[in-house]
């Protein structure tokens, strides 16, 4: 079942308004089966666009399922995969992040997401924090990514105010502040978080552990780097694991932007005011204080003392 | 013979199925005396089935754990047949052993008097489980551990019976292909009669594994080297003049059986959950 209704359009103040629609694609992919989730990909894309969607995010891994293990390398996308392409192609309309296996030309396969809009690939993130430790084996099976990039975002309903820079965190990325700090430095607007996040934890209090804290760090994030919290976590079992969906929107002060989602398949669509970064900087202007020379400085002082 | 795009051609795809026995068989005997003797064991108790997988493995344990240790046990069927007690009696006097003889038909026939319309697969499961059952009595009698027959054709291909055959605590040969079994028999000069007789689960009469399966084990173990230990791709194994259908078909039942080669699924609630990140080794303080 797809719910298609935007949640209700925020209050305009000062600022004109910049609105966009996002979809949040909370699927159950088929474990190891990239010719279906293609299908259901497009399937989804095209039900956003009726919507009225400037940007459909699926989670992570999103055309493989997660916990692949040999599978890993039978499922791995290039670039320049038909697959790819036909996603490419359906970005037409609406920009798109799909999570998929990439090879690498020296034949690393990285855990990717892809930023799809106008028919080709405008930005490639590898995760850069495989988590391998309790029920996780990424770095396994799979290279780890060495950069935090934001990039101009197309977002066409997004008006000629200005460009919009946008910068995806997979998952674990999430855990580690100073990957959304790097992306903050670099003029993020809009910060995109695919996830496959296991539940788990349960017994400690009314909700899944992990739901808590992902609840906390993107709630945090948005607040702190005055910066969208887009996260789009995976539904359903694989392997006796669940996924405990709740994808949501955070707004720059750190609330969230209509409901987040529940436990089953759907696709939310969210009204988001990119007018309100302006109001929630002027009202917090953290970024405009924020000490980077501090931080360089201190940072060029602990590494030197790492190395001796 | 062909040569072939990538210079793999369907000899040397058969000389990849060569195993230097005497190796083989060092480490196989060390493996059984090691984890039985580890977990406070002497004693290997072998369903013994006049084929040649439990010959072989019966062999090992003998060699491992010495003759005296190994128990073999027949289980027959009444439509089992005549000529597997003769090579199980053969192997276990060659080994210096002598089998134990249990007959499953009454308890068989008093389970399937009640449901009469029972097919031969559900037959052949029963008779699977209820060998295990007794070795796994004989193993608690006995003070011995279940060591297990399934090679790694059989295993790759899901063709035992889950919690049957499949059911043990040790298994020497799950890694050699049916193929290689066949040259580690030769190597141990195990008897002729169990080494040239057609390979069959005899849980009816006729039965046959080749017939059964649709296909020759030597062409499978082939595909099945080049598909799962040389990880060749679909473009390769074609390009190696592997049939594409046959590559189709096994590697579909190589995926539907995956549930036969793990443990059962556990629902994930907590933080450790068990074998996810509750990680002990199986040979835990041993």
């Amino acid at each position: 079942m797809v719910k298609t209704e935007p949640s209700p359009a925020m209050t305009t103040d000062v600022a004109p308004r910049s609105d966009i629609v996002v979809a949040l694609a909370q699927l159950a992919p088929r474990l190891g089966d990239v010719a279906a989730n293609v299908t259901r990909h497009l399937e989804l894309i095209g039900t956003a666009v009726a919507g009225g969607a400037d940007l459909v995010v699926f989670p992570e891994l999103s055309l493989t399922g997660y916990f692949l293990k040999d599978l890993v390398t039978e499922t791995a996308l290039r670039l320049d995969s038909p697959e790819i392409q036909a996603l490419a192609e359906a970005s037409r309309g609406v920009d798109v992040v799909v999570g998929c296996i990439l090879e690498s030309d020296d034949h690393r396969f990285h855990n990717a997401a892809l930023y799809l809009s106008g028919g080709a690939v405008v930005h490639v993130h590898r995760k850069v924090y495989l988590p391998t430790y309790g029920l996780f084996d990424e770095a396994r099976d799979l290279a780890a990514g060495n950069r935090f990039r934001a990039f101009e975002a197309p977002l066409r309903s997004a008006g000629p105010r200005r460009p919009w820079r946008a910068g995806v965190l997979i998952c674990e990325d999430l855990w580690h502040p100073s990957s959304a700090y790097l992306l903050a430095r670099d003029g993020v607007d809009l910060i995109i978080c695919p996830s496959a996040s296991p539940g788990r934890g349960v017994g400690y209090g009314s909700e899944i552990g992990t739901a808590q804290s992902y609840d906390v760090i993107t709630r945090t994030y948005a607040q702190l780097f005055t910066a969208y919290v887009v996260y789009c976590n995976r539904v359903g079992y694989e392997d006796g694991i669940n996924f405990w969906g709740g994808s949501r929107v955070v707004d720059p002060e750190g609330r969230l932007v209509g409901e987040p989602a529940g436990r089953d398949e759907g696709m939310p669509l969210h009204r988001l005011d990119l007018a309100a970064l302006r109001r929630a900087r002027i009202a917090n202007p953290m970024l405009r204080d924020e000490r980077h020379d501090i931080v360089d400085a201190e940072c060029h002082r602990l590494h030197r003392r790492e190395r001796d | 013979m062909t040569e072939t795009a990538d210079g793999l051609s369907r000899r040397d795809a058969a000389d990849a199925l060569t195993v230097d026995c005497p190796l083989v068989t060092e480490i196989l005997t060390g493996f059984v005396r090691e984890e039985v003797r580890k977990v406070g064991f002497e004693r290997g108790v072998v369903g013994l089935s006049g084929g040649i997988d439990s010959a072989l493995t019966l062999a090992v344990v003998c060699r491992a754990l010495g003759p005296d240790n190994a128990i073999p046990v027949f289980m027959p069927y009444r439509a089992s047949s005549p000529a597997s007690e003769r090579d199980a009696r053969l192997v276990a006097a060659q080994l210096g052993t002598t089998p134990l003889v249990v007959d499953i038909s009454p308890q068989i026939d008093a389970y399937f008097e009640r449901n009469p319309d029972a097919d031969r697969n559900r037959r052949g499961n029963k008779m699977a489980r209820e060998r295990m059952s007794i070795l796994y009595d004989l193993s608690l009698a006995r003070t011995a551990l279940v060591i297990g027959t399934s090679n790694k054709t059989e295993l790759l291909l899901g063709y035992g019976t889950i919690h049957g055959d499949m059911a043990h605590a040790l298994n020497p040969l799950g890694d050699l292909y049916k193929t290689q079994i066949f040259a580690l028999a030769r190597y141990l000069e195990l008897p002729a009669a169990v080494i040239e007789k057609a390979p069959s689960a005899d849980l009816w009469e006729g039965q046959s594994d080749e017939d059964e399966l649709g296909f020759e084990y030597a062409a499978v173990d082939q595909l099945l080297h080049q598909m799962i230990d040389e990880r060749r791709t679909r473009a390769e194994l074609h390009a190696s003049g592997f049939d594409d259908a046959f590559v189709k078909l096994i590697h579909r039942r190589v995926r539907d059986s995956q549930y036969k080669r793990r443990p059962p699924l556990i629902a994930k609630l907590s933080n450790r959950t068990i074998d996810r990140d509750f990680r002990y080794p199986r040979d835990w303080g041993r």
